[in-house]
């Protein structure tokens, strides 16, 4: 099927650029218009969110109105079926004492609201912007630990570092990839990051790196059993003899996500379609970037990094 | 079904006895062990599971008594989380052990809301989280929370109403360190009463009502000491009287610091503020030496009451401002998580059927050993107890993918062998041994991530994440012992009584 794979590497390149250049252009634009490049939840920047059901009809301007009077401009949303009455309301920090006058003024003004059918969240910007930097701590954390196991775990494998470099550009091409469908999502249809978000990315870049240690191991059990072999050649032996796995493996996790998505819970949707997206990325990357990348490494191709800005 | 945790432990003593005898081949051992396990695990599933109850010696009373219950996180029971913080100047730390109290002394106050299994949870060194389950009123739980009833004990140069609200030196929460808030606090009303007094003399001819109910510069009294010294306080009524007054008696170390002001400042007035408003100013008549003190006012019954509930409750060693609050209906995260176990049930569903249609007899043994996995970990989420939110239930679902993940690797890297012409037994045990080191490899960088992902989620306010760590890690672990050993034992018992020969010219049934 892919008898001369790791010769079309150029092409990988190109496909992973097509994805991941127009999410850094939506980052660098939702970072002009919004201040960030991705639209950010209250979990990381304090404000309140309320989704609420309303036994009866209710306008836009009606939710507006009551929280103008608590000197609040709300980003207002209507939810699935209209005839549900489900809105989503977004403003700024509130104190209970606020928040429960607002829940009463909205039952006062449009309909009674159904509170075994709601939620209600603040968040001071305090812990927001905390959660931000342990975020980031986070990402920065694990892609550190990841490099520093995977050179371990090859470091008999002549040219240890270049698995660990290659596993981390394959991750962070699936975090740019994950950050750059969000950002994208977030400018048409209002997906915020939150704290989930963060648990998908991890789960992403967990993913990617459990992907291409699957492949580089098996290089790493291939080398010396084909010594006559070119390295390229070996690369192209061992990503053919994993790729069944590979697809197995994504499809399985297709089948479930897919699942959740059609049948699961409200609330976990636009997690799950992140992470089936990041997902997907993850198993792309590993065999179509990862490796590439190490025969382009092998063949000096890229001694400075000009083909690297292809892809990261 | 009481009984079944001491049938099971002799019954696996004597199979383990059995096994230690007759030294049965590595298969067979394995195969008791696997068994043994299910059957524990199968019995803690069961949905009206009793728990773990033993009476050892015949008292009537359980010495061991260990409730298995699936514990409900609030976006699935629905209810109210608030996540309160000591209101404390950045960089300023509660004093040791405040905090822990804090905790204490909220846990004794939410007891009144009525709330079921209410949580109360010290995260980091200045954060409290609460939960109460099936409780929708942030309001009221956070009054209810935040009420801390500083009471004051102030020196005043003479009696003062009660009901006047009047400054002192003591800065909430900063304890001992009242010299900075108060300076900038006392600058601009110096400005201010300058400006009163010369308008004052200006007008003299003509002097206002205003002035004669005087507040130019508000006086600041010195606090003696706080509530904190306070030990207990009651009800009683003054014999004399009949009138009720709160009686309090002080820790050791607030008698000697009463003893010690009272004995120098005999004759001088004693003020008992709460929350900045005068109580009453009782005159010290005797040096206090007893470390007891009794608080007399225009109190009612229920007036007086409400004091002495509040001094005992409401000494909170550090105030607290609310960081975030979070309120859910319960049948919302009623339908969100029948609708998402119904989901993951669909999507394991898929996958069983993948493995028996794309393995075929290999699918065999990896469909016992997903069911025994799931079996292990649902069993694990009621002993420990997880609470399960919906992350959790996520991250159960994502490490059901790596464990298939584990069969897809040995699977394909047995059919691989078997093209290169192997035999059967050299290729499942070539394929179990290759593909382990993948395994091996690749649980380990996903479970370092869910490390991370729990320290993320422990010291910092995004608790969901932590859920999903700690099902994911535990599926990880879980699936190194079924995804390898069980489906190796398995897989070796069901090839048994099947002819190599009929295996290796019926490949299809192998999925080759």
């Amino acid at each position: 099927m892919f008898a001369n794979f790791a010769q079309r590497r150029n092409l990988y390149y190109l496909i992973s650029a097509s994805v991941i250049v127009p999410g850094i252009i939506a980052m660098i634009y939702s970072t002009i218009v919004f201040g960030s490049p991705v639209c950010l939840s209250i979990d990381f920047q304090g404000g309140s969110l309320f989704l609420v059901k309303f036994n009866g009809p209710a306008t836009e301007t009606a939710i507006r109105e009551v929280y103008a009077r608590f000197d609040q401009s709300p980003t207002v949303q209507q939810l699935g079926d209209p005839a549900e009455n489900r809105w989503q309301i977004r403003a700024g920090d509130l104190t209970p004492e606020q928040q429960v006058a607002i829940r009463e003024a909205l039952e006062a003004e449009i309909a009674p609201i159904d509170t075994d059918q709601s939620t209600f969240d603040t968040v001071s910007p305090a812990i927001g912007s905390e959660v931000t930097l342990a975020a980031i701590l986070a990402v920065v954390a694990a892609g550190v630990i990841i490099l520093g196991f995977i050179w371990l775990a090859f470091r008999r494998v002549p040219h240890a570092g270049r698995y660990g470099v290659c596993a981390i550009a394959a991750m962070l091409h699936d975090v740019l990839v994950t950050m750059g469908v969000m950002s994208i999502l977030g400018i048409f249809f209002g997906w915020e990051v939150d704290a989930l978000f963060l648990t998908a990315l991890l789960t992403v870049v967990g993913w990617s790196v459990q992907d291409t240690i699957v492949v580089f191991d098996r290089i790493r059990e291939n080398l010396p059993k084909h010594r006559h072999e070119s390295y390229e050649m070996v690369v192209n032996r061992s990503v053919l003899e994993t790729l069944h796995r590979s697809l197995a493996t994504q499809l399985n996790a297709i089948f479930v996500m897919v699942a959740i998505l059609l049948f699961g819970g409200l609330t976990i949707k636009e997690f799950i379609a992140i992470l089936l997206i990041g997902l997907t990325s993850g198993t792309y990357s590993s065999i179509f970037n990862a490796v590439p990348l190490l025969v382009s490494w092998e063949k000096g191709e890229l001694p400075f990094t000009r083909r690297r800005e292809a892809t990261a | 079904m009481t009984l079944f945790p001491l049938i099971w432990l002799i019954a696996s003593l004597a199979a383990l006895g059995v096994v230690i005898i007759i030294r049965p081949s590595r298969h067979v051992t394995w195969l008791v062990i696997i068994l043994s396990l299910t059957a524990f695990a199968v019995w803690c599933d069961l949905p009206d599971n009793p728990g773990i109850r033993l009476d050892l010696n015949g008292d009537g009373t359980y010495e061991i008594d260990k409730p298995i219950a699936i514990r409900q996180g609030l976006d699935l029971a629905g209810g109210l989380k608030v996540l309160l913080e000591a209101d404390l100047p950045p960089g300023q730390e509660p004093p040791a052990g405040a905090m822990a109290e804090v905790r204490r002394i909220v846990s004794d106050r939410i007891d009144s809301l009525g709330a079921l299994e209410p949580v109360v949870q010290q995260q980091g060194a200045r954060r409290l989280i609460v939960e109460l389950p099936g409780y929708q009123d942030p309001e009221r739980a956070v009054s209810l929370i935040r009420s801390t009833a500083l009471l004051e004990f102030v020196e005043f140069p003479y009696p003062i109403p009660a009901g006047t609200v009047v400054q002192t030196d003591y800065v909430r929460g900063a304890g001992a360190q009242p010299g900075e808030a108060a300076v900038t606090e006392s600058s601009t009303p110096t400005v201010e009463a300058t400006a009163t007094a010369e308008r004052g003399a200006a007008s003299e001819a003509a002097p206002s009502e205003q002035e004669a109910t005087p507040t130019p510069e508000a006086p600041v009294y010195h606090t003696v000491m706080t509530g904190e010294v306070l030990a207990t306080a009651d009800v009683t009524v003054d014999r004399a009287t009949g009138s009720p007054e709160v009686a309090f008696t002080l820790t050791s170390e607030g008698a000697t610091l009463f003893a010690e002001y009272t004995s120098a400042h005999v004759g001088d007035y004693l003020g008992i503020v709460l929350d900045g408003v005068v109580i009453s100013s009782p005159q010290i008549q005797s040096a206090i030496t007893g470390g007891q003190g009794v608080i007399k006012g225009n109190f009612d019954l229920e007036s007086a009451t409400q004091l002495a509930t509040q001094l005992r409750y409401g000494a909170l060693p550090v105030p607290l401002r609310v960081d975030s609050t979070s309120t859910v209906g319960p049948t919302l995260g009623q339908i969100s998580v029948q609708q998402s176990i119904r989901a993951g049930l669909i999507g394991i569903a898929v996958v069983l059927i993948f493995l028996l249609v794309y393995y075929r007899l290999l699918g065999v043994p990896a469909t016992l050993a997903l069911v025994i996995f799931a079996v292990l970990n649902f069993a694990l989420y009621k002993l420990v107890p997880i609470t399960m939110t919906l992350p959790a239930i996520t991250g159960f679902l994502i490490s059901v993918g790596t464990a298939v993940d584990g069969n897809i690797l040995i699977f394909e890297r047995m059919k691989e062998e078997l093209r290169h012409g192997k035999r059967l037994g050299v290729a499942v045990e070539t394929g179990f041994d290759r593909a382990w080191v993948s395994i091996r490899d690749s649980n380990i960088s996903t479970i370092i991530i869910c490390v991370v992902l729990f320290l993320f989620g422990t010291s910092f306010g995004a608790a969901a994440v932590r859920g999903f760590a700690v099902t994911l890690a535990l599926g990880l672990v879980i699936n190194l012992f079924t995804a390898v050993v069980a489906t190796r034992t398995f897989l070796h018992f069901i090839l048994l009584p099947v002819q190599e020969q009929a295996l290796t010219t019926r490949r299809w049934l192998l999925g080759v």
